[in-house]
């Protein structure tokens, strides 16, 4: 890393000293996110814990009982059994159990499934959500481009025919649910039109090709996604270009943009520079919270294309009742919007200092 | 000031509320009637609220005929038949009802946990402010519609009213976040203080001064949060984890796509049918949302 040295120009800026980095830390706009993420996860953690260990008929008594009902098996037994599944010893107090609980979370156990016995909640999680965070992801990006740049187009031709036609088929996807898109695009391209067959495009990898890095796994991964993605991209796109037009046409009427063109700059320095960044702005933070609710609707995107990534393997626990694996992967779901939501503030502490400042301030 | 002297804080705060709401839903009609979208989603909407409810009283339940499953469109069943031969215009026309009363009842009672903790939260301030905006946090980033997933496994949603309450119990964050910075800032205005040096009593300066300030935002989200407890509870409904039982578009968008759509050609009017009243519902409240996002944001409002 001999060349970050070298001196680049005017913009090279001298290292802070120790001293201000570590007085800066403690009264970070940045710590005070992380703490706040931290605080959510604990208390998702904290509450998925008591619905399952308080709840009338909780999950680890009537599994106690069906071993006793179905088995024969002595209350004893069964209790261990218990135990050992949902990784808590019934016998200790409920504060001892909670404590034991934290500790194998903090530590990454999150238990074993009930249905599959030797099959840890972890092992679920990493072979399912590789498939959303692809999906979800190439899907967010593809969403957002298209988004920004139909959103600035919009606002450039404001009243135009492009512009009222765009308005309407936004509006009218973003305000129909997700799965009804879904529903349509299988309805419609699959069984009526017969255009793309349903059945080979399920799951998340055709049988025959074998995971690896290359273009034909890639291809065959992007081909069974590209329904999921469609849904995503389909009901996510008019937010964004609505709200990117209505922010372009804001900072349009701003001062510094009729300064900027005063100076007689250029119109692509005007748009990028000045309008498009300042509109973009409030967008960012949006991001997150898009991620966070297509990581949760993938739960419904997925069971209908039998995609298989962590929503469709939610439902199917849920379905079956499979109470470890329910609990583990919705802490798990929560924990990556949580990541994303803190991802969202800091990038847009970088992108908007006014929000770090504030922060600083304020805290 | 006369209308001081009649001491305002007798009346029931009950009383109100509810005169805050009537005035809510006025100037809401107000505003939409500047837009024309505004004005066309409303009516639709409406003829959709009379249909949903009128239908029930006046359709009977449509019964099995199971010599006519799958039927196409025809005179007697202008829509087809379903897996059990029933007629689908009759399920849909009588299937809004419920799903209507989840969606307002899940949103009066998130608009009515966000005023009051909101208000309280901006009033009391020190650390009840922190914890309930702290809460509220929390609660926005937990992602909903698993976590309703997850408790359903857990809880018994037979009773429409409880699944609106379980959908209200995580909607509030996003108003409360409005109303407390609102309350904060309006508190401050001379109109409050004057009603505050007045002694007139906080729910009075609450209901009275401030809150008929904020109606067309707060009835903006209480049609937002409608539009989002249709989305969930259908999605519940869709996924099977609410008990299949009477007539609701989301329980006929669950049986239309796992008993017909996905493999018979000839039920597409069957999942049309759910598909096309709950689309044309949260496109109604979608653009009666955005016209009264316009109304009262004239940043919004277009030049011409």
């Amino acid at each position: 890393m001999g060349i970050v040295a070298l001196p680049r120009g005017p913009r090279t800026v001298a290292r802070p000293d120790a001293g201000a980095i570590v007085a800066g830390v403690i009264h970070n706009f940045y710590v005070g996110r992380l703490f706040k993420a931290f605080i959510t996860i604990y208390l998702v953690a904290t509450i998925s814990f008591f619905v399952v260990h308080l709840m009338p008929g909780s999950p680890v008594e009537v599994y106690i009982y069906t071993l006793m009902n179905q088995y024969g098996v002595s209350y004893a037994t069964a209790q261990n059994q218990a135990a050992a599944l949902f990784s808590v010893n019934v016998n200790e107090p409920l504060v001892q159990q909670y404590v034991g609980y934290l500790g194998q979370l903090a530590q990454g156990h999150l238990g074993n499934s009930l249905l599959s016995p030797g099959t840890s909640v972890g092992s679920v999680m990493l072979a399912y959500m590789p498939w959303t965070l692809f999906s979800v992801g190439v899907a967010l990006l593809i969403s957002f481009i298209l988004g920004i740049l139909l959103g600035m187009l919009m606002a450039y031709r404001r009243e135009s025919v492009l512009d009222h036609a765009l308005s309407f088929v936004g509006s009218v996807f973003n305000s129909v649910p997700n799965y009804i898109v879904g529903i349509l695009l299988i309805v419609i391209l699959g069984i009526q039109l017969n255009l793309i067959d349903i059945a080979s495009m399920r799951g998340s990898f055709s049988p025959g090709v074998k995971p690896g890095v290359d273009l034909h796994f890639f291809l065959d991964a992007l081909m069974h996604a590209s329904l999921p993605i469609l849904t995503y991209v389909l009901t996510t796109v008019g937010a964004w270009m609505l709200t990117m037009k209505s922010n372009t046409s804001a900072t349009l009427d701003e001062d510094y943009v009729t300064v900027a063109r005063a100076r007689g700059l250029g119109d692509w320095r005007i748009m990028t520079s000045y309008v498009g960044r300042n509109a973009m702005i409030p967008l960012v933070a949006q991001v997150a919270i898009a991620a966070g609710f297509a990581v949760g609707g993938s739960i419904l995107i997925e069971t209908l294309f039998v995609y298989q990534g962590i929503g469709w393997i939610l439902n199917s626990a849920i379905a079956q009742r499979d109470y470890t694996v329910m609990q583990g992967i919705f802490l798990v779901i929560t924990i990556s919007v949580v990541a994303a939501n803190l991802l969202a503030d800091l990038l847009y502490g970088r992108i908007d200092p006014r929000v770090r400042i504030q922060g600083e301030s304020g805290g | 000031m006369a209308t001081t002297a009649l001491a305002p804080e007798s009346a029931h705060p009950v009383l109100t509320a509810l005169r805050g709401a009537i005035g809510a839903v006025r100037s809401a009609l107000q505003a939409l009637s500047y837009n024309r979208a505004g004005m066309i989603a409303t009516w639709v909407f409406i003829v959709i609220v009379v249909i949903s409810f009128v239908s029930p009283l006046v359709i009977a339940e449509p019964p099995p005929d199971y010599a006519n499953i799958y039927a196409a469109p025809s005179a007697v069943h202008p829509l087809g038949t379903d897996f059990q031969g029933s007629d689908v215009l009759a399920q849909v026309l009588r299937g809004g009802e419920v799903v209507l009363i989840v969606a307002a009842v899940a949103a009066f009672v998130s608009v009515l946990i966000s005023i009051t903790f909101g208000a309280l939260s901006a009033y009391a301030g020190g650390w009840v402010d922190t914890v309930i905006t702290g809460l509220a946090d929390v609660v926005l980033t937990i992602p909903g519609f698993p976590l309703l997933a997850v408790l359903a496994a857990y809880l018994r949603l037979s009773n429409p009213i409880f699944l609106a309450l379980l959908i209200a119990a995580l909607g509030w964050p996003t108003l409360l976040r409005a109303v407390r910075s609102q309350v904060l800032s309006l508190k401050e205005r001379d109109y409050v203080e004057a009603a505050r040096a007045l002694d007139l009593g906080t729910v009075h300066v609450l209901f009275r001064e401030i809150l008929p300030n904020m109606r067309a935002y707060i009835a903006m989200y209480f049609v937002l949060s409608m539009t989002g407890a249709i989305y969930q509870q259908v999605g519940l409904y869709l996924l099977g984890f609410a008990p299949l039982a009477g007539d609701n578009w989301g329980i006929m968008l669950n049986l239309a796509w796992y008993r017909g759509a996905i493999f018979f050609k000839g039920s597409f009017w069957y999942i049309m049918a759910p598909i096309i009243a709950i689309s044309v519902v949260q496109l109604t409240m979608v653009t009666m949302t955005r016209s009264l996002e316009e109304a009262f944001n004239p940043r919004l409002r277009k030049a011409g």
